[in-house]
């Protein structure tokens, strides 16, 4: 039971951020909503890979006779991760040029393309 | 060095090189970050129809990155492949030469359209990226690399979209808005991805095919993969950032976006036909696929009706022939696993579905740009207020000509040809389906006459003096579109026997697609 | 952003030589430690934005030129293409160097080592350039949405 609790926790992570989409309506909140998402997809693939007692893949200064851990899902979560830096960034920045050009990040007011 | 086995990966190193040396390229002259994407473009679809010839003559290409050959797939004692590779099939291949014909258009048109902005060395490495971004999205064999190029034309589309951010607040609204859906829907593939390595540990498109049994983690993949795909592609319960984005990227961009939707399009069909095929409950998907593709026809069209806006009218009807890929292929895959009916129609159905999607990035694409030449000379795009401009804009008025009828579906222009293959054969399917596809072309044809009628009919209005026709290299890319439009409304039969049909049979051989990696039939 | 305190922006002074340095130990170990070019990038650009912090935003664009952040970030992924390039003899993104006796060419041992920063062929070289990347592209990403802030703020104020 123990070990399925990450997967609780993916699960948690991605509804909430679902629920942050959906119910809020400040432009910087969707993005943390969206942040909230990647962070459960990330856990989810890093979970897949764990083994119970194992080390991290790396032969530099390993201890002895441990098992490791699969280090695919790990660069997976890693390529991941960078891609949600530059998309967080980027969604941030065009938050802010919405902010210079209406005065407010309110998604009611943000609605000039319509119809 | 032997440069044929590595033209796979010339055609989207390329542009990758270009898009990061270009920076550095404008430090020495502003002049050239335009001309250089122009040539490395050009390169690239060089590049393109080369691999495509070898495609259609010798099979399915292979790439491996960083191994000791280009084809050795299998490194020794492994039964699945753990490089990336690039796999490339007549359907990749015909996306690939979608993609590198308008992307190269675009950066032909961009070189006097976007003259005046500042910033164009980031607009000309963000165009080369966001190609790199298709093409990979097209070429690739491995799944979590098809995330990564989605990620990265998601992202540099949603940069060029938000372009003109700077001095108006319109674009970044609808960068925002797209993304939005697509980070969502692509954090849902990697989602699906996880599952797929969760349960049988490879990444590789083939080696899954092979190894998929349909278990219930596969049918949740599967339910989370198509409504996203569909929603980048635009199809219509999730449409609401086609208009949105379409309209207020600058029109090249426009053109472009509009072959990236058919990427994610292209990855829809790949994952229902390459990774699962008939071990679907081909009916339900397929209908699945076919509401899809009847929900946007429909509400696509009528809400291009009513729109006032060129490029919000126009994106409405991209919406509306998305509908008609959906159906042909969708029908296509609702009969999958019965062979007489694939024989009799499914085929025919599935070639008229693909041979639209190229048909639909040219005409689309040809109207896209005249509706940004008209904006480059009048600085609207609301139709209210043109009229007149077929006195002093000749050539763009052909070209709307042209574009107009070929998306009604009329002959002898591309459209016609496309969609005449899927009347016939969705008919035989069902016959409402093909009643609707039909009503459908109609209201596309009348919303065209009314854009024709208030943009360049009526007298000369005196706001309009000083317009003339735009420069050369807006008209060259017009052309050229026009051109490959009248040649595929006069020639169907050859590019439906040398690249469509082809394209099908590769959606529709799972086997084949597997063995061009794993080896043994 | 206002210049903070005397106490902070003096600390900023120690800390920030050895952020970098650790940042580019993270660089330059990556094939044989956790990290990598990304994440030493990462910690790299995290002293600029300690200097934009402490010193406010006015005073940093002294230290960090951004047209210069900008060209080293664009020369760091020239530098990235062109090593995937140099393998273009054999394949796309081959590894040349690997264990053919030259630069970082010592053959990698399998198994528990103490670890030889003289292996791993083109994957040091290409660290070093994503370091070099990512360390200036997030320092242009912390440049401009602190030079953002300082424009929201005119307008609060109004």
């Amino acid at each position: 039971m123990i070990s399925n609790f990450p997967y609780i926790a993916v699960i948690v992570f991605i509804s909430l951020g679902i629920y942050t989409l959906i119910f809020n309506k400040n432009l910087i909140k969707i993005a943390i909503g969206i942040c909230l998402i990647e962070n459960g997809a990330n856990l989810f693939l890093i979970t897949l890979g764990y083994k119970k007692g194992a080390v991290a893949p790396i032969y530099t200064m390993a201890p002895a006779g441990q098992s490791m851990v699969l280090p695919t899902p790990q660069a997976l979560t890693l390529t991941s991760i960078v891609i949600g830096l530059a998309t967080t960034a980027l969604i941030l920045s065009v938050a802010m040029m919405i902010y210079k050009h209406y005065g407010t990040l309110d998604t009611d007011e943000v609605r000039r393309l319509r119809g | 060095m032997n440069i044929l086995p590595h033209l796979p990966i010339l055609i989207i190193a390329l542009p990758l090189l270009g898009a990061f040396i270009l920076p550095l390229l404008n430090r020495i002259n502003k002049k050239v970050p335009g001309i250089f994407s122009v040539l490395i473009l050009g390169a690239s679809l060089f590049f393109t129809i080369l691999v495509a010839i070898k495609v259609m003559t010798v099979g399915p290409q292979v790439y491996v990155f960083g191994a000791q050959s280009t084809g050795f797939t299998l490194p020794s004692g492994l039964k699945f492949p753990i490089r990336i590779i690039f796999e490339i099939d007549a359907m990749s291949i015909f996306m690939g030469l979608i993609t590198a014909m308008v992307s190269f258009l675009g950066a032909v048109y961009s070189l006097t359209f976007i003259q005046k902005e500042e910033g164009l060395d980031k607009y000309y490495a963000l165009l080369l990226l966001l190609t790199v971004g298709m093409f990979g999205m097209e070429l690739t064999g491995d799944i979590f690399n098809f995330f990564v190029f989605l990620e990265i034309a998601s992202i540099a589309s949603v940069a060029l979209i938000s372009f003109q951010a700077l001095y108006k607040g319109e674009p970044a609204e609808a960068g925002f808005k797209y993304m939005v859906v697509s980070s969502i829907s692509a954090l849902i593939v990697l989602f699906a991805v996880g599952i797929f390595y969760g349960q049988y540990d490879v990444l590789n498109l083939a080696a899954l095919a092979r190894l998929i049994k349909y278990s219930q983690l596969d049918k949740i993949a599967l339910g989370l993969m198509v409504p996203v795909l569909a929603m980048k592609a635009g199809a219509v319960p999730m449409h609401m950032w086609t208009p949105d984005a379409y309209s207020e990227a600058p029109a090249p961009i426009t053109m472009i976006l509009v072959a990236a939707s058919q990427a994610s399009l292209y990855a829809l069909f790949r994952v229902t036909f390459t990774l699962y095929n008939i071990q679907l409950n081909t009916l339900t998907v397929g209908w699945v696929i076919i509401i899809f593709g009847l929900l946007s026809m429909f509400i696509g069209v009528t809400m291009a009706i009513i729109q006032k806006d060129i490029k919000r009218l126009m994106a409405y009807h991209a919406i509306s022939q998305t509908g008609y890929m959906l159906l042909g292929v969708g029908v296509g895959l609702a009969v999958l696993a019965d062979p007489v009916a694939l024989q009799k129609y499914g085929i025919t159905a599935m070639e008229g579905g693909i041979f639209h999607i190229m048909n639909h990035a040219m005409y689309k694409g040809l109207l896209f740009l005249t509706a940004g030449a008209l904006f480059y000379r009048t600085g609207t795009r609301d139709l209210n207020h043109m009229g007149g401009l077929a006195h002093s804009m000749k050539y763009t008025t052909i070209f709307f000509i042209i574009g107009a009828a070929a998306i009604a579906g009329l002959p002898p222009f591309n459209g016609f040809a496309s969609k005449l293959l899927i009347y016939e054969s969705v008919y035989r399917f069902n016959p409402i389906l093909s009643i609707i596809a039909m009503v459908v072309s109609i209201l596309t044809l009348a919303s065209f006459v009314k854009v024709f009628h208030s943009a360049f009919l009526g007298p000369k209005l005196p706001r309009y003096k000083e317009v003339k026709e735009v420069p050369t290299s807006m008209v060259f890319a017009m052309a050229v579109l026009s051109g490959i439009i009248i040649f595929f409304g006069l020639f169907p039969d050859v590019i439906i026997k040398n690249l469509v049909h082809p394209a099908a049979m590769s959606l529709i051989e799972q086997v084949k697609y597997s063995a061009t990696i794993l080896g043994g039939m | 952003m206002s210049p903070m305190s005397k106490i902070v922006r003096t600390i900023t002074k120690f800390v920030y030589s050895i952020i970098i340095i650790f940042g580019f130990y993270i660089i330059v170990h990556g094939h044989l430690t956790p990290g990598g070019g990304f994440q030493g990038g990462a910690v790299t650009a995290s002293a600029f934005a300690l200097l934009l912090v402490s010193y406010g935003s006015l005073a940093s664009k002294k230290f960090v030129k951004k047209d210069f952040l900008s060209f080293l970030e664009s020369s760091g992924l020239t530098l990235f293409i062109a090593l995937a390039f140099l393998g273009l003899g054999t394949t796309f993104f081959y590894n040349l160097l690997a264990n053919s006796g030259g630069w970082f060419g010592n053959v990698s041992s399998v198994g528990i080592n103490p670890g030889d920063m003289n292996t791993g062929g083109v994957v040091p070289l290409m660290n070093m350039a994503v370091g070099l990347e990512v360390l200036s592209g997030l320092g242009v990403i912390l440049l401009v949405m602190a030079g953002a802030m300082e424009f929201t703020k005119k307008k609060e104020n109004l």
